[in-house]
C-alpha cells in the first residue's frame, strides 16, 4: 500500500473545523493583557514618555528605559554594502515609523490597557519623514539611519565585462519600468503570544503565533541576555503565516522580558489594525528593465534596475536584504539568459518593516520578465507563447546566469500544456467577436520557475549572519508501535501532519494514523528552522525519509532475529513484518524490542529511535499560469473569467493539499494583481490600517482555480518532490495583468502597475477610443 | 481594539427606551444591528457612555403596508428585504438593494433603519432613502416628529436626530402603478461599499417619465439627488440617448469627493455609468 500520491484528508482539518483549534488568544485566557503604545508620527525625537497618573492596581507601564541592557534586534549580512541597522525593542530616543511600539502597557484586561494609553504622555518632536523612493534617494533628503548614506541599506550589483556591448548589438532593444505596490501577508490570525513564568523552574514559556519557533528562542535569548535553556517557545495553531510570522518583531521580546521580571503570565494579541500597520510589509518596488533580442526573438542580454523600499528596520533574521536581492540573484527565471545585468538596491523609508511574503519579490521579478516577454512579442511579431518557447531553458541540469543550477523540469512542456488545455484560436475568435461589442477579453500568460527547498549551500552564499537551511527529524517508535517523528519544521496551515506521515508510512509499512508527527514545540523538536521557503515538505519531509529509512532498518534487523532470516529478506508493510511465509506484527517488534529487550538488544540496542538530517541544495519547481479576464472598459473593473494553473512540482505526495497551496497562492497573487495595497499618506500615516481599506478579495472575486500536475522527477531531492508553496502567488500577477494589457491593447495602453486598480485601468484608457 | 467604557441598558418597552434617551441625552446611542455602531466603538470613533440597546422590544421588528405606505420598523434588518417586502416595483427594488448590502451574516443583524440613523455616505438604503421620498418617524419621550429624507442628511455620519429621539419607524410612500426603480453600484468587492451607486425611481406614463428621482450615493458626505438630471428627464421619452444624456448630466452636477480608493474624476465616471445603469433597469423594467 502505497501513502504517498493519495489525497488523503488532512489530519490537521478535524479540531479546526470543530473550533476545537488552540490558537495563541485560546492560550491567552487568563493572562495579564499587554497592549502597546505605538508611535502616531512616522519620524521623530521623543521628549517625554510617562504612564498616566493614576495607574490602578495589576497594571504595569514599561518603556525601553526600563529594560536598559536588552540588546536591539540587529540581523547581519556580509556582504553587498549592507548596513547593520539596529532596532531597540523599545525605542527611547527616536521613532521610526507609524506604529512603532514605543512603550507596553500591563492591565488586567485589554480594555483597560487601551484606556490607560489612551492618558500616557507621549510628546514627540516630529521631524520631516522619509516616504517613497523618491524622497529616500533625492540628494540631501533626511537619513532614516545615520549609518546608510543616501538611505541605502543594502546595494548589489553585477555586471559582466562587455554586458553594454552586447545590449547595443541586440536587434531589437525593449525596455519596461514598473513598479509594484506595497502588501500586507495578512493572515487570517494576527500575531501574538503569552509569555509564562515557571516558579518552579524559572523557566519562561513563550506560545507565539510564529513560523520559526527555534530561532525566535534563539534570538530572544540572544537579545535578553538569558540562558536560552530558560526559554521554551511553543507555536500552537498558527493560522497562517506566509512569511510575516518568520521575523522576531519587537513585541515578543517584550513579552519575554515581563514575565521574567514580573514573574507572571503576560498575553498579548495583535488586532487586525496593528497587523495592517506595524507587522512586516512587502513587495513596495519599482524597477526598470532593458532587454536586447536578437532578430528571432532570443534574449541576448537583460538589464535590471531594481528599487525595493524597506521600511525603517531590517528584520531578524532574512535582513532587509531578502527582497532585494532574491530578485537580483533571480531575475532571469527560467530563461536562457547569455548576459545579466543588475542592480538592486534596498531603500529605508520611514515606513513599516519589510520582509518575506510568500514569493518573496519573484512575483515581482516574474512580472518584470513576463511583462517583458509580451512586450518583446509585441515588437517582434511573434506570439506570446513563441517568444517564451524560444527563450526557456530545455536542457537541465542548466546554469543560470548568476550560477544557479536548474534541476531536471519542465518549462516547455507546461507551456505548451496550458496552450493545448486553452485553445487559444478559439479564444482569440471570442475575444474578436466580444471587441465588436464593446466588451473587451484577454489572456494572460506566466511562465516561471520556483526556486524552493534549498537548504544551507543556497543560504550560506547570501552571507547572513544566520544561515538556515537543514532539517532533522527524530524518530522513534514506541512500544506500542506508534511512531513519533519530532521536526524542526513548525507547519502552520500546510498540512505537514498529514504529508509527513505519509512519506513515513510507507517507508516503515504503517498506516499514516499510526505517525505521529511532534512539531512547534522547541523542549520536544530538535533544532531547526521552521516553515517559510517552501521548504518543509521538501527537507522537513527528506529528513523524515531518512529518519524512517533508518528506523526501518533497525526494525528489519530485529525482525531478522526474530523470524530467524536476514535483514535483506524483511520485508515492512501493512503493519507487519514479513519474511518469506513468515511474519509478525511490527507491534509485536516495538513491544519486545522495548520491554524483551534480551531478545533484540544484540541486533538493535535498546531502542527504536533514529535520527535523520537532510540537506539539499534546492530545486525548481515551474508552472505556467494562464488567466482570462474581462475588463469592462467604462469602470475598470476586470473580471477574472478563468484561470489555469500547469504546476510541476515533481512527486506529489498528497495531490488535495498541492492543489490547496496552488490555489491559496494564486488567490494571493490576485490580490496582489488587483486589489491589495498598503497606501501611506505623504507624511507617513497608513492609510490602509482597516479591511475596509486593506482590501482582500473575497470568494465572490477570486474564480474557480484549475490545476493540473507534470512530474518531473529530478535528482535534486530524495524524495523526488519539489516545494510548491509560493508558486500560485509567483505567477499570479504576472498572468493577470498580462491578460488586462491584452484585452486592452484596442486601446495601446500597457500595465505597468499593480494592483491594477479600476481606477488606474480607467486613467490607462480615459480619452483614448479603441483602434477597430 | 477594545470600546471605551460605556453602560448597556436592554429596555423592553418604547417607553423604558425613550426615558433612558432622555436621560442620558448626547452620552446615549441607540443599539439595534450594531453592524457600523460596534466597530466604530471598537475603534474608539464613537465613544457613546450609554448604549440603549432595542432588540427586545419586539414591536419594532415591522414591516407593513398602512395607509399606502410601507413601514419600517427600527428593527427589520436588512435581509428581510432580501424576498420582496411589498408587490410590485417598490419591493422588486428593495431587494435588488438589500443584496448588494455588505454579507450575508451582517444583513442577518443589520437593520434598515440603523443604516439611515448612522448616515454612512456609501449607504445604499440611505441613497434609496432619498430616491423614494422617506419619512423618518422620530420617537422621543413626550411625543414624535416627522423628518423628510431631504432634511435628514446633515453630512457625514450627521443626520437630524436630536438627542433624546430615536429613529422609530422609516415610511416609504407606495408608489403609483406606473413607477419603477432602478439600481446600480460599483464597489471593489462583493459586499464593500461603493464608490459611486445610483438608485432611481421614477413614473412612465404614455410613454413618458414623469416624477423621475436619482439619488446618488457614496460620492461625498451624504447622497443626494441629481436635480438637473431628474428635470431634464421630466416629460420625457426615455431614449437611449436621452437616459445617457441624463446620466452625463448627473455626473457634471455632481461633486464627488476623492479619497485614496478612487479620484475625484473617476467617482465623476463611475456616477455616469451607474446612473445610465440605474436608469435602463428602471425603464426596461
Amino acid at each position: 500500500m502505497n501513502w504517498v500520491g493519495r489525497r488523503l484528508p488532512r489530519s490537521e482539518d478535524p479540531p479546526l473545523l470543530r473550533g476545537e483549534g488552540r490558537y495563541v488568544p485560546d492560550i491567552a485566557i487568563g493572562a495579564r493583557a499587554v497592549r502597546f503604545l505605538r508611535s502616531p508620527v512616522a519620524a521623530g525625537r521623543i521628549l517625554a514618555l510617562r504612564p498616566p497618573a493614576e495607574m490602578p492596581p495589576g497594571c504595569l507601564f514599561v518603556t525601553g528605559a526600563d529594560m536598559a541592557g536588552v540588546q536591539p534586534i540587529k540581523p547581519g549580512l556580509r556582504r553587498f554594502n549592507y548596513r547593520a541597522v539596529e532596532q531597540p525593542v523599545l525605542p527611547t530616543e527616536r521613532v521610526h515609523f507609524v506604529g512603532q511600539a514605543i512603550a507596553a502597557m500591563v492591565a488586567p484586561s485589554a480594555a483597560l490597557a487601551e484606556d490607560l494609553l489612551e492618558t500616557c504622555e507621549l510628546d514627540i518632536a516630529a521631524e520631516d519623514p522619509v516616504v517613497g523612493f523618491d524622497a529616500a534617494l533625492t540628494p540631501g533628503a533626511p537619513l532614516v539611519h545615520p549609518i546608510a548614506p543616501g538611505n541605502v541599506a543594502v546595494e548589489g550589483e553585477l555586471r559582466p565585462e562587455g554586458f553594454a556591448e552586447t545590449l547595443a548589438a541586440a536587434a531589437h532593444v525593449v525596455e519596461f519600468a514598473f513598479r509594484s505596490g506595497r502588501q500586507s501577508a495578512m493572515p487570517l490570525e494576527g500575531r501574538g503570544g503569552v509569555a509564562e513564568y515557571d516558579r518552579a523552574t524559572g523557566r519562561i514559556r513563550l506560545s507565539a503565533s510564529a513560523q520559526m519557533p527555534h530561532q525566535l528562542r534563539t534570538g530572544i535569548a540572544q537579545l535578553l541576555g538569558m540562558p536560552e535553556a530558560d526559554l521554551q517557545v511553543i507555536a500552537p495553531d498558527v493560522g497562517g503565516g506566509f512569511g510575516q510570522k518568520i521575523a522576531l518583531l519587537p513585541e515578543y521580546p517584550v513579552l519575554v522580558w515581563l514575565a521574567r521580571k514580573h514573574r507572571g503570565r503576560f498575553a498579548w494579541v495583535e488586532d487586525r489594525n496593528e497587523n495592517l500597520i506595524a507587522s512586516a510589509h512587502s513587495r513596495d518596488q519599482r524597477h526598470a528593465l532593458r532587454a536586447g533580442f536578437d532578430a528571432e526573438g532570443r534574449l541576448l542580454a537583460l538589464e535590471a534596475d531594481i528599487l525595493a523600499d524597506v521600511g525603517a528596520f531590517s528584520v531578524f533574521p532574512t535582513t532587509c536584504a531578502v527582497e532585494p536581492l532574491m530578485a537580483l540573484a533571480e531575475y532571469p527565471g527560467p530563461y536562457k539568459v547569455p548576459a545579466y545585468a543588475v542592480r538592486a538596491r534596498g531603500v529605508l523609508t520611514h515606513t513599516c518593516p519589510m520582509a518575506p511574503y510568500r514569493g518573496v519579490s519573484r512575483p515581482v521579478i516574474t512580472f518584470g520578465i513576463e511583462r517583458l516577454m509580451d512586450r518583446a512579442a509585441a515588437v517582434l511579431g511573434l506570439a506570446p507563447d513563441e517568444i517564451r518557447r524560444r527563450n526557456l531553458h530545455d536542457a537541465f541540469p542548466a546554469r543560470s546566469a548568476t550560477g544557479m543550477v536548474l534541476d531536471e523540469a519542465s518549462y516547455i512542456e507546461a507551456l505548451d500544456e496550458a496552450m493545448r488545455i486553452l485553445d487559444v484560436p478559439a479564444f482569440r475568435a471570442r475575444q474578436e467577436a466580444a471587441r465588436a461589442e464593446g466588451r473587451y477579453l484577454g489572456l494572460g500568460l506566466s511562465v516561471f520557475n520556483e526556486r524552493t527547498g534549498y537548504g544551507t549551500p543556497a543560504f550560506a552564499a547570501r552571507s547572513m549572519d544566520v544561515v538556515p537551511g537543514y532539517e532533522v527529524v527524530d524518530i522513534a517508535m514506541l512500544p506500542s508501535g506508534e511512531v513519533e517523528a519530532r521536526i524542526g519544521s513548525s507547519p502552520h496551515g500546510q498540512g505537514l501532519r498529514t504529508t509527513l506521515s505519509q512519506i513515513i508510512a510507507d517507508r516503515l509499512g504503517l498506516d499514516p494514523g499510526a505517525i505521529r508527527i511532534i512539531h512547534g514545540d522547541t523542549d520536544r523538536t530538535p533544532y531547526g528552522w521552521g516553515s517559510f521557503a517552501s521548504r518543509s515538505l521538501v527537507i522537513g519531509g527528506g529528513a523524515c525519509q531518512v529518519a524512517a529509512d533508518r528506523l526501518a532498518d533497525k526494525l528489519r534487523r530485529g525482525a531478522a532475529r526474530l523470524l530467524q532470516c536476514e535483514p535483506s529478506e524483511v520485508a515492512l508493510r501493512d503493519g507487519q513484518a514479513v519474511a518469506g511465509a513468515a511474519s509478525m506484527p511490527i507491534a509485536e517488534l516495538a513491544r519486545l524490542a522495548h520491554q524483551r529487550s534480551e531478545l533484540l538488544s544484540d541486533a538493535i540496542g535498546f531502542n527504536l529511535a533514529e535520527t535523520g538530517q537532510y540537506d539539499p541544495g534546492g530545486t525548481f519547481s515551474n508552472a505556467c499560469h494562464a488567466a482570462i479576464v474581462e475588463v469592462e472598459a467604462e469602470t475598470g473593473h476586470v473580471r477574472v473569467e478563468r484561470y489555469l494553473v500547469v504546476e510541476d512540482a515533481g512527486r506529489i505526495i498528497n495531490p488535495m493539499i498541492a492543489d490547496g497551496q496552488v490555489q491559496g497562492g494564486v488567490a494571493q497573487g490576485i490580490a496582489n494583481a488587483l486589489f491589495e495595497e498598503v497606501i501611506y499618506a505623504p507624511d507617513g500615516t497608513p492609510l490602509t490600517g482597516t479591511l475596509a481599506d486593506y482590501t482582500p478579495p473575497t470568494c465572490a472575486e477570486i474564480p474557480e482555480i484549475e490545476i493540473h500536475h507534470l512530474e518531473t522527477i529530478s535528482e535534486a531531492t530524495i524524495t523526488g518532490a519539489k516545494g510548491l508553496g509560493e508558486g500560485g502567488s509567483i505567477g499570479a500577477p504576472a498572468a493577470i495583468v498580462n491578460a488586462i494589457s491584452d484585452a486592452l491593447s484596442p486601446f495601446g495602453v500597457d500595465v505597468a502597475e499593480f494592483p491594477a486598480t479600476p481606477p488606474r485601468i480607467r486613467a490607462l484608457i480615459r480619452g483614448r477610443a479603441p483602434r477597430a | 481594539m477594545k470600546p471605551a467604557r460605556f453602560a448597556h441598558h436592554a429596555p423592553r418597552t418604547l417607553e423604558e427606551a425613550l426615558a433612558l434617551l432622555a436621560t442620558h441625552g448626547e452620552e446615549a446611542r441607540v443599539l439595534a444591528g450594531g453592524q457600523s455602531l460596534v466597530p466604530t466603538m471598537a475603534f474608539r470613533m464613537a465613544r457613546p457612555a450609554v448604549l440603549v440597546d432595542i432588540n427586545r422590544i419586539a414591536p419594532l421588528d415591522h414591516v407593513t403596508v398602512a395607509g399606502g405606505s410601507l413601514r419600517i420598523g427600527a428593527l427589520a434588518r436588512h435581509a428581510r428585504f432580501e424576498t420582496q417586502v411589498v408587490e410590485g416595483a417598490l419591493g422588486t427594488l428593495l431587494a435588488r438593494i438589500a443584496h448588494h448590502i455588505a454579507h450575508p451574516p451582517l444583513r442577518l443583524r443589520g437593520t434598515f433603519c440603523g443604516s439611515l440613523a448612522h448616515a454612512d455616505p456609501a449607504s445604499e438604503w440611505c441613497a434609496a432613502a432619498l430616491a423614494l421620498e422617506a419619512r423618518m418617524v422620530l420617537a422621543r419621550a413626550d411625543g414624535l416628529r416627522e423628518v423628510a429624507a431631504e432634511d435628514w442628511f446633515q453630512g457625514v455620519f450627521s443626520t437630524a436626530l436630536a438627542p433624546g429621539e430615536m429613529l422609530r419607524e422609516v415610511v416609504l410612500p407606495l408608489p403609483a402603478p406606473s413607477w419603477r426603480g432602478g439600481f446600480a453600484e460599483f464597489a471593489r468587492r462583493a459586499g464593500d461599499f461603493a464608490l459611486a451607486m445610483a438608485v432611481v425611481g421614477l413614473r412612465l406614463e404614455g410613454g413618458l417619465v414623469g416624477g423621475a428621482r436619482i439619488a446618488l450615493g457614496g460620492i461625498g458626505g451624504q447622497p443626494v439627488l441629481a436635480r438637473e438630471a431628474m428635470a431634464l428627464l421630466e416629460g420625457q421619452a426615455p431614449s437611449s440617448a436621452l437616459l445617457d444624456e441624463a446620466a452625463a448630466t448627473a455626473a457634471r452636477h455632481c461633486d464627488p469627493q476623492e479619497d485614496m480608493h478612487a479620484p475625484a474624476e473617476y467617482r465623476r465616471e463611475l456616477v455616469a455609468v451607474m446612473v445610465k445603469r440605474a436608469l435602463r433597469q428602471a425603464v426596461s423594467a
